[in-house]
């Protein structure tokens, strides 16, 4: 399975062109003169400048911002306790009731995810905002996390924490100094996907936002609704750029350290 | 009681954020349709007690959705749409797959980073790039009167034709990784094997690659159809009014409309349709894992 | 080893280090544990064996703490330990995957439990330096477990259960991960370990060879059951079961009824047409009683002629030569198609060796060669 075809090629070459060409023309077309954002009338960056300006997208980029970090963190906390549950937690009463609620929340439409956490809030008197966001975006970004990290719980040697039971720590113990440090990098993606999935979220936070908190999809979407503007291409070059220096450093480190690891492994066995 | 503890935390929230907002769901969509302001009528009385409760529960909302044509196309339009996507997912995502999984070794880390990046990209930011690309104007209609394949620009955005090629751009990562998951497992001398035996590389590719690629491409499919299904984004800013969809009907049903009791069955019926794509996804993912160990 | 002088076992006023009583241990509807007493002495070695799933490894789990006893009581030194978490327990288990923790050196791996310990400061360095040289990792305590060859991770796993001075060691499949040769050194290292610090040691594994080099004590398992527990030597030249002398080394187990002959001898007819064997037992049988007779290979010996004076005597052809090198074994068919092995050191070339394949052989053993089993 190594050799490709000239179909494989065409068809990879499509692909990726297929994949990338949209977002290639958003980015170039943001540094675009003109405010017609389909007709090429020379390089300049004032749409940056402009959006640099604009109060009410800079409020809700850190409204975004702020949602993302807390929801991710709590998330991530939630998320990690509910991946130990399902993976070590054995038999309790309403197991399954709790292993349906971490994975329906994958698969839930949006709008009724966004629709029913509203009318809950409505019905507790909850005043929607910054809070009311949080709330929901922590409910389905943890299910998120906990599949990340149960599926890394799953591999995880479980005699490295009878080892440490073994060696005199208590159950805490274990979980402080040898579990978590070892399942760090999955615990670690899954706030970085939680994180994403935060800044991401058009319809629930629509549903669970107030006029106090809007976040930056929201003023997006009903920016874009009025048609294509350079200045949301600006703010989409910069998404963007975030991601894409986000991904790519994350792939380098982690390819460096399996190298690094092969590298010892191997020297350790020249050695032995 | 630290395990307690452990359970107990992550379980209320998900009870308290999940389980009960789906009740209040339930219950608002056989409530009246009191427009717009709790409570709900009937409100549960603990004084009045359960019987009355439900003497008051009608499925007035339900029998108006049944009344009106609207809803019955958009459940019907919706799974038309995800069912058309899906497969035109499936036809330009296996080829890319297929290739990943031959492509040498050194480059499948990159390829593999190359299919995952829009991923991590806004989902409304590559909904939106579209719009500039198939608009009257846009870049497609540019580029196809230039070369002089047509006269008069196209109409596509604001049509299905655009919330299919959304779809199919957006979702497309989703279909790609299992297929490519399941070709990568698959032993190369399986192929030598078919082809030693007789088969032609093509009849080689149908009679080995593919099934054993299924579990891949119903993963795949699955991952496809069912967000497609509620999908509001992509018809609210690249279809047209033309274009129904439950999960923009339902939007519209609370934001425009403000009646909450009948977007609340909208989304009941809705997920009593998701129940069944989610089951059998559940099952052959079930199935997989049990045949791998 | 100087067993003549440790056998606490045979002292009947010895205190063992830990017993095993009446101990049943099921998961579900299957019984690992099948109400099995057992004494285990202090300054032991002593070796668990048994094929996978006899429940030798549920054993050694029940004393770590990581499985509870359905059961019956287990003591360590005197005390009931079922209530005592893993963690509190002076007993100390090597991982059979080693379960060295990946995210910390050698070093720190080692201090690891003495650190929970609250041991201070300096006597921990002493300790792990100790450690460190007991099983000469001296130059790799900086190193993380990747970084170090899969023996030198063995010694770590073992310096690091060493550490806390455990009352009790306990070592799963110890040596499983290793290569042959490498196996063979690392046993002889554990047995100056177990020697020089003093500790009791119970070792868990499959290896029948590796109990029997390392082992005071081995306790044969099946099934749950123990079928018999005696020094290695005794395990081998007196097994009391044909399990137990199929499970140890090449046998040879003949079937038949015994009828006395003198008082400790008796005569096993076996077959038509062949002549009786004698046979010495310690334990009794009755006239006609049906017996498994259990011969060593290197306890019969070939020969082209028939031998003089010879207790056992029987004639068949060599079927097949299988050549080891130092030994050969010869599987000789005789008349009725019994099928029997007999060993020879190859003390001479083999050109030079008096018969080979379809050869009439005579094969010889005395009386007190093989073992008469019951069962």
């Amino acid at each position: 399975m190594n050799k490709l075809s000239w179909f494989n090629v065409v068809s990879l070459t499509l692909g990726f062109a297929f994949l990338y060409i949209p977002m290639i023309i958003l980015i170039i077309f943001s540094f675009n003169e003109s405010k017609l954002v389909t007709v090429w009338a020379g390089f300049s960056t004032k749409w940056y400048g402009e959006l640099m300006q604009n109060e009410a997208f800079l409020n809700a980029a850190w409204v975004t911002v702020k949602v993302a970090v807390f929801s991710s963190t709590i998330a991530t906390v939630l998320g990690t306790m509910a991946a130990y549950v399902l993976v070590r937690g054995g038999r309790f009463l309403g197991r399954t009731l709790f292993s349906g609620m971490i994975y329906a929340p994958l698969v839930m439409p949006e709008v009724i995810t966004g629709l029913s956490l509203l009318l809950l809030f409505i019905g507790i008197g909850l005043d929607r905002g910054v809070l009311t966001i949080v709330l929901a975006h922590t409910t389905f970004s943890m299910c998120y996390v906990s599949v990340v990290v149960s599926s890394r719980l799953v591999t995880f040697d479980r005699s490295l924490e009878e080892a440490a039971l073994d060696l005199g720590c208590s159950a805490a113990e274990a979980f402080r100094l040898v579990t978590l440090p070892i399942i760090a990098p999955a615990v670690i993606s899954g706030w970085l996907l939680a994180f994403t999935l935060s800044l991401d979220d058009l319809v629930i936070a629509s549903f669970t936002s107030g006029p106090s908190a809007t976040t930056l999809p929201i003023k997006i979407f009903s920016a874009v609704r009025l048609g294509v503007s350079p200045e949301i291409n600006a703010l989409s070059t910069l998404m963007i750029a975030v991601v894409t220096v986000g991904v790519i450093t994350a792939s380098l480190v982690s390819k460096r350290a399996t190298l690094r690891q092969k590298q010892d492994e191997q020297a350790a066995a020249r050695e032995a | 009681m630290r395990r307690f503890v452990l359970i107990a935390v992550p379980y209320v929230w998900l009870l308290a954020l999940f389980l009960v907002p789906f009740v209040i769901v339930f219950k608002i969509s056989l409530s009246d349709a009191a427009i717009a302001r709790p409570p709900y009528l009937p409100q549960f009385d603990w004084v009045s007690g359960f019987g009355a409760f439900l003497a008051d529960l009608d499925f007035e909302n339900f029998i108006f959705l049944t009344e009106d044509n609207l809803y019955w196309k958009a459940y019907l339009s919706s799974a038309k749409i995800a069912l058309i996507s899906t497969f035109c997912t499936l036809l330009v995502g296996y080829p890319i797959a297929y290739a990943m999984a031959r492509a040498p070794d050194e480059w499948r880390a990159t390829l593999m980073m190359l299919v995952i990046l829009p991923f991590w990209t806004s989902f409304l930011i590559r909904v939106y790039a579209w719009m500039g690309i198939l608009s009257n104007e846009g870049f497609l209609n540019q580029f196809l009167l230039w070369t002089g394949i047509i006269s008069t620009p196209l109409t596509i955005l604001n049509t299905n034709t655009a919330v299919y090629i959304g779809i199919v751009y957006t979702y497309l990562p989703f279909m790609i990784l299992p297929i490519y998951a399941a070709l990568e497992r698959l032993d190369g001398s399986l192929i030598e094997a078919a082809e030693d035996l007789g088969c032609s590389r093509l009849l080689a590719f149908w009679l080995v690659t593919i099934p054993l690629s299924r579990p891949g491409i119903i993963a795949g499919s699955f991952l496809v159809f069912i967000p497609v299904l509620g999908e509001f984004v992509i018809p609210s800013l690249l279809g047209g009014s033309g274009t129904l969809m439950i999960g923009k009907v339902l939007w519209e049903e609370f934001f425009s409309n403000r009646d909450w009791p009948v977007a609340s069955a909208v989304a009941v019926i809705l997920l009593l349709i998701l129940v069944i794509p989610i089951v059998l996804f559940q099952r052959n993912q079930q199935k997989q894992a049990e045949a791998e160990e | 080893m100087n067993t003549s002088v440790f056998a606490p076992w045979e002292d009947p006023n010895a205190k063992p280090l830990i017993s095993f009583r009446n101990v049943t241990k099921r998961f579900g509807s299957f019984t690992a544990i099948d109400n099995l007493s057992l004494d285990i002495f202090e300054k032991e070695f002593f070796a668990l064996l048994g094929p996978s799933g006899c429940g030798k490894t549920t054993m050694m789990r029940m004393l770590a703490g990581f499985e509870t006893v359905t059961e019956g009581t287990i003591e360590l030194a005197g005390q009931d330990i079922a209530a005592v978490p893993p963690n509190k327990r002076a007993v100390n288990m090597m991982f059979q995957s080693y379960a060295l923790f990946p995210h910390l050196s050698v070093w720190e791996n080692i201090a690891f439990g003495l650190r929970r310990d609250k041991m201070p400061k300096q006597d921990l360095e002493a300790r792990v330096e100790e450690m460190l040289k007991l099983t000469r990792l001296e130059k790799f305590a900086r190193r993380k477990p990747h970084q170090i060859s899969g023996g030198q991770r063995q010694r770590v796993a073992l310096a690091r259960s060493l550490a806390k001075a455990p009352k009790l060691l306990l070592l799963d499949e110890p040596l499983g991960a290793l290569d042959k040769k490498l196996r063979q050194d690392t046993q002889f290292e554990l047995m100056d370990i177990q020697e020089s610090t003093g500790t009791t040691f119970v070792i868990v594994t499959h290896d029948q060879e590796e109990a029997m080099t390392v082992a005071s004590r081995v306790a044969v398992m099946d099934e749950g059951l123990l079928k018999q527990v005696a020094t290695p030597d005794r395990i081998y030249e007196t097994p009391n079961s044909v399990y137990v002398a199929d499970f140890i080394g090449d046998v040879n187990i003949i079937q038949g009824r015994t009828t006395t002959a003198n008082e400790g001898t008796y005569r096993v007819d076996w077959a038509e047409g062949q002549a009786a064997l004698n046979a010495t037992s310690a334990t009794e049988f009755s006239n006609d009683q049906t017996c498994h007779l259990a011969i060593r290979p290197e306890k019969i010996t070939i020969t082209a002629d028939r031998p003089e004076n010879a207790d056992n005597v029987v004639q068949g052809k060599v079927h097949d030569i299988a050549y080891l090198g130092n030994l050969s074994t010869y599987y000789v068919e005789l008349s009725n198609g019994t099928m029997i092995k007999a060993q020879a050191a190859n003390t001479r070339r083999i050109s030079r060796r008096s018969f080979t394949w379809e050869d009439p052989v005579w094969l010889s053993w005395t009386a007190t060669a093989g073992v008469l089993l019951a069962n």
